[in-house]
């Protein structure tokens, strides 16, 4: 009798494991980045070429760097929930735009509103590698020192920006003193911050 | 209007196969005939409805309706119509409709050729099909409705994924599905015989033709994809052990081992439930493979985008399908357990080791492909289990298989007399060392345990199976000329398959020779006894895309080989680049170049490939796929139709066509 039980508890493991599976997934891939410093880019906007935004002028604040694209369904899902961070003033929201013709990137911000200070237009999608993007949309916490301190895969909700975000950005506002100890304590990096801090005043 | 035509059609056609699936099986159980008649008109409306929401579908692509969201993910104004049509299945949504539709063609075949069954079982069958359509539907209508719409709609498509923009993707996951969903058809027959008890040869000799039919068309499903990977991934492996690769394998693994059971089954009614276990296992796998591609919970090179919400849906129907099936195994099975009497020196206990290495290669696979899981699920970090484990498992495992498949055929039912197996092996046994041996010359250079076993082996199957062939046909009455029965045929023309296969797969692993290297327009290179002379690189326009294409010559000594034309393409669109592989295809090498990055000074990263005899592992699973057709179409299946038509219970034993060897 009991040989005749033994394929549906094989099977009843095999699911468990399974819906175990199903919790790990797959906004927890855990970024190599995190807290590491964010990949260096110098990228044209996407509304002016001649202009251009790089990791460098934005240090100094914290900043919100959201990945998105006009092919991306997805990311028209999240458009009010990005203007809604951009609009409360909380923090600025920069935009990789990735893997977009300009064209139509712009045709897609002029149909649904603008809500990013400047977006990088990363044609190739080369930023977007280093940043070790997955897809549209992403959305990466950048510290004032240039570090990545959070990273969401996937539309962004109201309540991941309540419960992870701001309360994320608030530590990092109440801690100068670890801000400017982190990139010191890297290493290979403890010089650079320094010469970096000046650029934005250039 | 259309694609809301199409969901209504979906929607209809769920509760068409809610009471396909519900009114039947009561009619069976109270034996009230006007239920049970229920069954095949339902089979067939179904089928309409979910053939009308797959045309509905195929005209939004076709007519470029961007408000469709699956349509404006998947498809692009600039798309050629041929791969418009293709995209229906191109992603998650659509897949999911091709298979629903799959699955209610195989429910009318059912239906229609089902007459001579006996009514109850066949409304039974029929009814756990609708079952099995209902979830599907449900998890269609829920999770992923192909049909959603976006107001306004968008300007532009995504446009389909670059590597699915290629012939081989319009056949390969058509065919992949006829057979993953093909194996509802056995699985449906098991769990009628189940619930009626009537687990007899005659089960298995109806349930047969079907497993051997959806057998097929995944090993051709498997091999086209292997082909298409081959050649439009750009690595030159033709097998990766991909999780999405595993998931289509595992039902495979599973279903070779089934119609080998269900061999004993119809010939001796042995291994009942048995037979009745691996029915239910090989469908399990199939919706296992579906869950894993579709939830998201392995990631690879084919999966994209995916949603736990999904995953959890598919669970919660694995968990019934699977689970319920296995526990009314649990409590039905024991009472079919067949007596087995049977000697050590007998097909049947050749056949029992098929199984077991079969259904152990199954779980193998599986193990590897959940073990990454496992371990993550334990907090024990993330892994990757990779093609070394599946290479060396798969090695020892399909060794004893390859010994002892040849033997088998020639192994009597019931009882053998080892040493007259013994002396009418010996002869094609000595005749294939002794190739393997002549042959040595020619592969000494990479002699390995691997390399010569495998040549050894292929070389067993090969001649074996032909020896096989010679000595059916000279103990024939002699005059009249015959063919063997098709089932005869059938395993013939597959285990040929095997040796060819094996033949292939040693001698490409062991000699392929691969190069990465840096040319210049102008330069040459040479790689196993043929020049590369990279002669230019231009720029063409495709209908979607721009390509920079690169000519190469090949030739040996004074001869020209070919003209290769790799290319590298750029989709606008997603702004995606394809390397799309130039080959010269032959039939004991290819020769593979493909281009890589633009280096300076004008020079690219070139790859090439020299692939002996690669084409043989694709022309083995041809093989080994039209000896599972040809099987399905032996006569004594429709002779049993026939004959249950007269006997609501038949228990055929023998029937003359079995081979009994002298």
């Amino acid at each position: 009798m009991w040989r005749f039980l033994l394929p549906v508890m094989v099977f009843l493991a095999i699911a468990g494991f399974l819906y175990a599976g199903l919790d790990l997934n797959p906004q927890l891939i855990p970024s190599p980045l995190i807290n590491k410093p964010a990949p260096d880019f110098d990228l044209p906007t996407v509304n002016d070429p001649a202009r251009r935004i790089s990791r460098k002028q934005l240090l100094g604040q914290e900043y919100l760097l959201n990945v998105w694209a006009s092919w991306c369904v997805a990311c028209r899902e999240e458009h009010n929930v990005i203007t809604a961070i951009a609009q409360s003033g909380e923090i600025p929201v920069y935009g990789l735009n990735y893997k977009d013709t300009r064209k139509n990137a712009t045709r897609w911000l002029a149909q649904f509103g603008d809500p990013y200070v400047a977006s990088a237009h990363d044609l190739d999608g080369r930023t977007g590698i280093d940043f070790g993007v997955y897809g549209a949309p992403e959305t990466f916490l950048v510290d004032a020192a240039g570090n990545i301190r959070y990273k969401f895969i996937g539309v962004l909700t109201p309540e991941v920006i309540e419960d992870e975000i701001w309360p994320l950005v608030a530590t990092l506002r109440s801690t100068p003193a670890a801000k400017a100890e982190k990139p010191a304590a890297d290493k290979p990096r403890a010089e650079k911050p320094v010469v970096e801090e000046q650029d934005p005043a250039e | 209007m259309i694609p809301e035509l199409g969901h209504f059609a979906l929607i209809l056609a769920l509760l068409v196969a809610a009471v396909q699936g519900v009114v039947p099986l009561f009619g069976a159980h109270t034996r009230d005939a006007a239920w049970m008649a229920v069954a095949r008109p339902a089979a067939y409306t179904q089928l309409f409805l979910v053939l009308f929401a797959f045309v509905a579908l195929s005209h939004a692509f076709a007519t470029q309706d961007f408000s469709v969201v699956y349509v404006a993910n998947n498809s692009n104004s600039q798309l050629p119509m041929m791969y418009r049509l293709s995209a229906v299945w191109g992603s998650h949504e659509g897949s999911l409709l091709l298979w629903t539709l799959i699955l209610s063609l195989w429910t009318a075949a059912v239906a229609r050729f089902s007459k001579s069954l006996p009514e109850a079982f066949a409304a039974r069958v029929i009814a756990v099909m609708g079952l099995v359509a209902v979830g599907f539907m449900l998890f269609m209508l829920f999770t992923s409705n192909p049909f959603e719409r976006h107001i306004p709609a968008l300007i532009e498509g995504r446009d389909l994924n670059p590597l699915l923009q290629d012939p081989g993707l319009i056949i390969h996951p058509p065919m992949l599905y006829i057979g993953y969903v093909g194996f509802a058809v056995p699985f449906a027959f098991a769990i009628a015989a189940l619930l009626s008890g009537q687990l007899d040869a005659g089960w298995a000799r109806w349930s047969r033709p079907w497993t051997l039919v959806s057998w097929s068309f995944l090993t051709l499903g498997i091999a086209l994809g292997s082909w298409w990977a081959y050649y439009e991934l750009g690595w030159g492996g033709w097998w990766f052990w991909d999780p999405v690769e595993n998931a289509s394998f595992m039902p495979w693994l599973a279903g070779t081992a089934l119609i080998h059971s269900q061999a004993v089954t119809e010939k001796r009614g042995a291994f009942r439930s048995w037979t009745v276990l691996l029915s239910i296992t090989a469908f399990a796998l199939s919706l296992l493979g579906t869950f894993l591609v579709r939830s998201g919970v392995l990631t690879s090179v084919h999966a994209f985008a995916n949603d736990p919400a999904r995953g959890l849906f598919i669970l919660v129907y694995l968990l019934t399908v699977i689970g319920g099936a296995l526990t009314l195994y649990a409590w039905r099975a024991p009472r079919v357990a067949s007596p087995i009497a049977t000697t050590p020196m007998s097909r049947e206990t050749f056949l029992l080791i098929n199984n077991l290495f079969f259904a152990v290669a199954a779980a193998t696979v599986l193990l590897g492909t959940l073990y990454p899981l496992v371990i993550d699920a334990l907090g024990l970090g993330k892994i990757s289990v990779g093609p070394p484990y599946f290479g060396f498992m798969f090695a020892i495992l399909m060794a004893p298989v390859v010994a002892l498949m040849p033997a088998a055929p020639y192994v009597r039912w019931k009882t053998d007399e080892p040493g007259r197996v013994a002396e009418s092996l010996w002869k094609p046994l000595a005749i294939a060392v002794a190739i393997a041996a002549l042959l040595l010359p020619l592969y000494w250079s990479g002699l390995s345990l691997f390399l010569l076993g495998g040549v050894l082996g292929g070389c067993w199957v090969i001649v074996g199976t032909l020896w096989y062939v010679v000595r059916r046909f000279r103990t024939r009455p002699p005059g009249r000329f015959r063919l063997l029965p098709a089932g005869e045929m059938g395993m013939i023309l597959a285990h040929f398959g095997v040796g060819i296969f094996v033949l292939g797969v040693t001698i490409t692993n062991t000699f392929s020779v691969e190069q990465d290297i840096r040319l210049t327009p102008g330069e040459e290179y040479e790689l196993a006894g043929h020049v590369f002379r990279f002669e230019t690189v231009e720029t063409l326009d495709g209908p979607n895309y721009t390509a920079t294409q690169g000519t190469f010559l090949v030739s040996r000594g004074d001869d020209t080989v070919a003209m290769l034309y790799p290319q590298k393409r750029r989709y606008p669109q997603g702004n995606q680049m394809m390397t799309e592989a130039a080959i010269e295809a032959g039939f004991t090498r290819d020769i593979y170049v493909s281009l890589g990055e633009p280096l300076s000074d004008g020079a690219w990263s070139v790859r090439i490939y020299y692939k002996p005899f690669i084409r043989w592992i694709w022309l083995g699973a041809l093989f080994m796929m039209a000896g599972g057709f040809v099987a399905a179409f032996d006569k004594r299946y429709r002779r049993t139709r026939a004959a249950a038509a007269e006997h609501a219970a038949p228990r055929v034993v023998e029937q003359g066509t079995a081979p009994q060897g002298a």
